[in-house]
């Protein structure tokens, strides 16, 4: 049903990363041209970007506001229509939104607000027909488990703070077990130390389980500790500036020598 | 100045702290008059002693009976049955007029939110009629429908249908777009995509439509049954006033009047304030 390579097994993600480097990518993404059309005038966002994500990737789009990453991963999402460019999933033309690929917004309103957490997480799978009530709801308990919100499976969204709701949208997208999992700055909209907090949540999970990840910043340094790999683009509009490795870093190597050389150098890259 | 010799640092140990004092409970009595009821009831009473000091002081039961002459007036058709059979007449209309109207205005907002060409002929309709008062219909709903309860429906449809589906539409236009797109996420379309997400989202809006709609569609029952209710055969609350002033009997009159506010007022705090206390607030979108 798939290409060979995304279906080799692998016992954790290091080695499944290795595997994936050799065999076809997951997602991949071709001359693609974005634009907004008004009555007035088209704005181009990005022009003929193109890049490879492979399976296990943390695959970073980086840039300052108006370098069409975000319209980026929209289109990747399925809510933009590619002017030219094509997106491919596993071989696969993207051309609508689907549960293969759930995004978390940086917005706190993508929770429904009519809905318990448990029921918010359990509400995707029970829309996109995924699974019955009884096992969504089991899904959406372990979900909730590993982002550490059960005692608040209850809690309507307007009871929680920031750091939880995001916690939420993550929970209810890791949940669905999507191909992809796209997040669009999840992180700008909560206080740095909360920011901190979830950065290294989400690398435990990843570590855990292991999902594909693109991933929306404007923040070098987040680049670099989210990402194993990172996508630089340049604004109006946007293109590739440069792509480069960041595997080697984590949260203990916040403040390094080499991690403040590699923030130099995508200064650099991105402002020169 | 403090800034010329460097301030050293230091750390200090935190004490616990005290206990905090327990909260004195309030009175009985500031209780009781923080409830909500509570307050209502004394403006209430407060209307009614001023009602029955100014038809004391008129001395005109013709023109101005008293309070306890209209609430005598009222508990005696209340017990003979006649004023319950007027409302059960007046609400089974209602109920029906309403519940047709509102089906309609969310079948139309519906269609207006998916196609562009359902937006614009909602819009124009909602312009051309929601201005036209639903009772101004009655004698051509009369032609139309004959002297039943057809023409009554059909004006009650017209007085929710057009301000329930313009609240609903500005409802399902203010679904915040993050949320929109997290719905289409998991895939959901059409009929789907309205009931789970913007129905629910529009819920405030949907709600306050509803409101208006009722209040509407009793006042034009009301109106209309003044008009022609004895000939549609037996006769509701609209009618029981008309009547009671043909007779003379003014303290009926006053009774069915404070009947009609009283099931209006019912349905608002019990129906309405229920429903939304057990959505939109508890939800936390609408305080």
């Amino acid at each position: 049903m798939s290409s060979a390579g995304a279906e080799v097994v692998a016992t954790g993600p290091q080695e499944r990363q290795a595997v994936a480097a050799v065999a076809s990518p997951l997602l991949q993404v071709r001359d693609l041209t974005l634009e907004y059309r008004s009555e007035q005038r088209t704005i181009r966002a990005t022009h003929e970007v193109s890049f490879d994500v492979q399976q296990g990737d943390r695959f970073v789009l980086l840039g300052a506001s108006g370098c069409g990453k975000s319209s980026l991963l929209k289109a990747v999402a399925g809510f933009l229509p590619p002017r030219s460019g094509e997106i491919l999933l596993q071989g696969q033309c993207i051309t609508e939104p689907g549960p293969d690929r759930v995004v978390v917004f940086q917005e706190f309103d993508q929770l429904p607000p009519w809905k318990r957490v448990l029921d918010n997480v359990a509400f995707g799978l029970v829309a996109s027909r995924q699974c019955g009530k009884a096992e969504a709801r089991e899904r959406a308990a372990q979900a909730l488990q590993t982002v550490g919100l059960s005692r608040f499976a209850e809690a309507y969204p307007h009871q929680l703070s920031g750091g939880m709701k995001q916690r939420v949208a993550i929970a209810r997208a890791l949940a669905m077990r999507p191909r992809v999992l796209l997040m669009d700055e999840p992180f700008a909209a909560l206080d740095a130390l909360t920011r901190r907090s979830l950065q290294e949540e989400l690398l435990r999970l990843w570590q855990e389980l292991g999902f594909t990840l693109l991933f929306v910043t404007h923040s070098i340094e987040e680049a670099l500790l989210v990402g194993n790999r990172i996508l630089l683009l340049s604004p109006h509009p946007g293109r590739v500036r440069a792509e480069l490795d960041a595997g080697e870093f984590d949260l203990a190597s916040v403040g390094s020598a080499a991690f403040q050389a590699q923030q130099q150098r995508i200064h650099r890259l991105l402002f020169e | 100045m403090s800034y010329v010799h460097p301030r050293p640092e230091f750390e200090r140990e935190l004490a616990p702290l005290p206990a905090l004092a327990e909260p004195v409970p309030p009175s009985a009595a500031r209780r009781l008059w923080q409830r909500d009821g509570v307050r209502q009831v004394v403006v209430l009473v407060l209307i009614a002693i001023a009602w029955e000091v100014a038809a004391r002081w008129a001395g005109n039961d013709l023109l101005l009976p008293s309070f306890t002459q209209a609430a005598q007036a009222w508990w005696d058709d209340l017990l003979n049955g006649e004023l319950l059979a007027r409302t059960a007449a007046s609400l089974s209309l209602l109920l029906q007029g309403y519940a047709l109207g509102a089906a309609l205005a969310l079948v139309m907002s519906a269609l207006a939110v998916a196609t562009r060409t359902g937006r614009d002929v909602l819009v124009t309709l909602t312009s051309l009629f929601n201005p036209l008062p639903a009772i101004a219909l009655l004698p051509l709903a009369l032609l139309w429908f004959g002297l039943g309860q057809g023409s009554l429906v059909f004006v009650l449809v017209h007085a929710v249908l057009w301000p329930l589906a313009l609240s609903t539409l500005s409802g399902f236009q203010g679904v915040p777009e993050t949320l929109r797109m997290a719905g289409r996420n998991y895939g959901l379309r059409g009929l789907r995509y309205v009931g789970l997400i913007l129905v629910p989202s529009a819920l405030p809006a949907i709600l306050s439509g509803l409101r208006i709609g009722w209040a509407f569609a009793w006042r034009t029952l009301i109106a209309a049954e003044l008009f022609f209710g004895a000939s549609s055969g037996r006769g509701g609350l609209g009618w029981y006033i008309f009547q009671s002033r043909n007779e003379l009997m003014t303290a009926r009159v006053f009774a069915g009047l404070a009947t009609v506010v009283l099931i209006g007022w019912l349905v608002e705090r019990f129906v309405f304030d229920t429903i939304e206390r057990l959505t939109v607030r508890r939800w936390g979108v609408q305080r």
